[in-house]
């Protein structure tokens, strides 16, 4: 098929509709839009924060009025007005919640709609959530059968009233807030997040998820979450997200801290499916978010998987400190990116312990005119003795008006480290859908067919409850990208 | 259950198939045959619906349906399998995952239901066995690392899974060795009967001592010059193709 063939019938194509881009209405309790010292002291109040909590804030916000935003990525980004943001919106009522029956049935009802239901009978099976709504957590379910283990699975509002002092050894440890412009300002204005503590020698017992849903206009979501893993614990956690369709671009700069002790294992997931913007690219998140985890201990482990299907911009780097000997740090990733989507996303390894690992596995897809960029540091310190890397990097291009784009960087001190990097690009064949096609298999389901064959082995880490989900996803965002 | 009349088809401004004319009936093996370049690829093609051939006059009646004018998978679903000279490997993509999604798009078409996992597995395991296929392949990714004999075996495997009306062979026999020839071979014939008929599209003879064809037609500058029984592919065996071109260049 030549190429005008094959962008006539990608024009003609019309990508599906963003399921999830309904709003709810509700009343909201917000901040005034903008950003000031007063609006951090008025998150913080909304909080009923202690007063170590609030000096921190404030540090972290004078830090970030002497920074400048970032312009070393690889897309396009027209500056933001950070004024013209609202930093708080909660659902108005929300007092004290101390069971769902108070929480607001519309707001129930909007988790229903996403496939998260909140009520004891519908639950998950299996999976505990906790609901965050613009800026505040809803309801964390299972939170008695957690407690009876000693697994602290909360809102980390909660966690800064029932376990300060666990908060405060461990709140930017990982992300300090002085390590880049947007962890500078979730440090200042974050409203709410997740936060976990598995005690020593505890396997949580069932998987822990957030789900982010924002709603209101003209706000942002500053969430943080904070994990942290005793000795000899394991826990698996997964987050999802989704946002209404609006036509201004709504930012979205969290921070995620993993802390593993010895022999301990975190392993994190996520679906991240935002809105992308419409076809033309109006609209869509910002998604410009810190993730990071810390192999405190020896032998500990930290796997990152992400599915990222959504949002306007994807912007972040899921990273490892593997300060532990022997620690072990993973990263799966499948980014699609359709229609004018943009990413730039990968991973940093960094090796700091003895016989410490590491493992890329990066999957990129670019469809319709939409570019998508790994970028992906390994780092062996100098007394990082025998450290292992290997990386293995694919990018697979839809059409002919997509971009992908690799930078690998390796920093390499120490001359007992072993560092692979493989990399492939490849084109979903016409030859491919027409062998589909001529065995019944429509086109959207052969590309859904074959994207998923391709992203396998990061889909193969998710966990069960979610791959089915993700697998139907990837399918879904790249309907409509190729003829 | 297969007419075609007067294919005229070309890509990218050259004419390959000049007004041919086919009549396959139910259960028919027709074989057709040609020098290089003649158009039998491009038969193939045209009747699955690759996009970058184009049809410039010409009918094509499947069953009493306007083949032209189904969507390719469309036509698949109705029941015409190709056979490719080239099977194209999906990374990722189990044989097995294929399949199913294949047979319930088809099942989807005809409004049922779903096959059963249960059913699909017995279904698959009674078919391999009837093709001689190896276990380990349905689990493997589509054609990936598979051998030259493998995909070929493959693709009558997917055959006898996904039950056409009509078999389209587009060279199926080229670079197989005489033991994977016999192998293909005994697979498509377990799966002719009364009502399936097959196109087997060839170059060579030696395919028609294993598939023994009900008719032979040699195709030339994109039309059919000539019909005959099995014995005409003995006879262009013997004499090569030069005859026939002769033939037709003192009646033009």
């Amino acid at each position: 098929m030549s190429d005008t063939q094959e962008v006539d019938i990608i024009d003609q194509v019309v990508s599906q509709e963003y399921k999830y881009g309904f709003t709810t209405d509700i009343e909201m309790d917000s901040a005034p839009m903008g950003l000031s010292e007063d609006i951090v002291r008025f998150i913080s109040a909304k909080k009923n924060e202690p007063e170590w909590m609030l000096e921190w804030r404030l540090k972290a916000y004078r830090y970030w009025l002497t920074l400048e935003e970032p312009n070393w990525q690889n897309f396009k980004l027209a500056p933001i007005d950070y004024q013209k943001i609202i930093y708080y919106a909660a659902p108005k009522e929300k007092i004290k919640l101390d069971s769902l029956d108070q929480v607001d049935p519309e707001l129930l009802k909007t988790f229903e709609k996403l496939g998260i239901s909140l009520t004891e009978q519908k639950r998950l099976t299996g999976v505990a959530v906790d609901a965050v709504f613009d800026s505040v957590s809803i309801a964390t379910t299972f939170k008695d059968q957690l407690a009876e283990k000693g697994v602290i699975f909360c809102a980390i509002s909660e966690a800064l009233h029932e376990h300060p002092e666990l908060v405060k050894k461990y709140i930017g440890s990982v992300v300090p807030y002085t390590d880049n412009y947007f962890s500078a300002l979730n440090a200042a204005v974050f409203s709410d997040g997740s936060f976990v503590y598995i005690p020593k020698g505890v396997r949580c017992p069932m998987e822990l998820s957030t789900y982010f849903r924002i709603n209101a206009e003209n706000t942002g979501q500053f969430e943080r979450t904070l994990i942290i893993a005793d000795d000899n614990s394991y826990v698996s956690y997964l987050e999802g997200c989704t946002a209404p369709m609006r036509d201004e671009n709504q930012l979205h700069a969290a921070v995620v801290e993993l802390v593993a002790m010895e022999k301990a294992e975190i392993k994190y997931s996520t679906v991240q499916n935002w809105y992308p913007g419409d076809k033309d690219g109006k609209g869509g998140i910002y998604n410009f978010v810190t993730k990071r985890g810390s192999c405190e201990g020896a032998h500990s482990k930290i796997s990152w998987t992400q599915v990222e299907t959504g949002s306007a911009i994807t912007w972040k780097y899921p990273s490892c400190i593997l300060k532990g000997d022997y620690s072990n740090g993973e990263f799966f990733s499948v980014a699609v990116t359709n229609n004018m989507q943009q990413a730039d996303t990968g991973t940093k390894m960094i090796h700091i312990g003895k016989n410490t690992k590491s493992r890329i596995v990066s999957k990129g897809i670019s469809a319709g005119k939409s570019h998508n960029t790994y970028r992906g540091l390994v780092k062996v310190n100098k007394k990082a003795e025998n450290a292992r890397n290997h990386t293995q990097c694919d990018s697979m291009l839809i059409g002919s008006r997509s971009g992908a784009h690799t930078f690998p960087y390796l920093e390499i001190s120490n001359n007992t480290a072993t560092v692979e990097h493989e990399a492939s690009t490849s084109k979903i064949g016409e030859d491919q859908i027409f062998y589909c096609n001529q065995r019944g298999i429509g086109t959207e389901e052969a590309i859904g067919l074959i994207v998923n064959g391709f992203c396998k082995e990061v889909l193969n880490q998710l966990p069960m409850e979610f791959a089915v989900e993700a697998q139907k996803l990837l399918a879904v965002s790249l309907e409509g990208s190729v003829g | 259950m297969l007419s075609i009349k007067n294919l005229k088809a070309e890509i990218e401004g050259k004419k390959i198939l000049n007004g041919l004319n086919l009549e396959v009936k139910a259960g028919e093996v027709h074989a057709i045959m040609g020098p290089n370049g003649a158009g039998k690829s491009t038969l193939s093609a045209v009747l699955a619906g690759r996009a970058d051939y184009e049809v410039t006059e010409g009918t094509v009646d499947f069953d009493g349906k306007d083949l032209l004018e189904l969507s390719p998978e469309d036509r698949a679903r109705e029941g015409v399998f190709l056979a490719f000279q080239y099977p194209i490997e999906i990374p990722g993509v189990s044989n097995a995952n294929f399949l199913k999604t294949a047979i319930n798009e088809k099942r989807k078409y005809q409004g049922l239901e779903p096959m059963e996992a249960t059913d699909f597995l017995k279904m698959m395991r009674e078919k391999m066995e009837l093709v001689e296929m190896d276990k380990s392949l349905t689990s493997r990714s589509l054609n990936e690392g598979f051998s030259g004999g493998e995909k070929k075996r493959n693709e009558i495997f997917q055959m006898a899974m996904l039950e056409p009306k009509l078999g389209i062979l587009d060279e199926t026999d080229s670079g197989l060795d005489i033991d994977a020839l016999r192998l293909v071979s005994e697979g498509v014939n377990k799966l002719r009967n009364k009502e399936r008929s097959f196109i087997v599209i060839t170059h060579y003879q030696r395919l028609l001592d294993y598939i023994v064809p009900d008719f032979v037609h040699v195709l030339y500058k994109g039309r059919i010059v000539k019909s005959g029984d099995a014995s005409l592919a003995k006879e262009l065996e013997e004499k090569g193709y030069d005859w026939i071109k002769q033939e037709v260049e003192a009646n033009s």
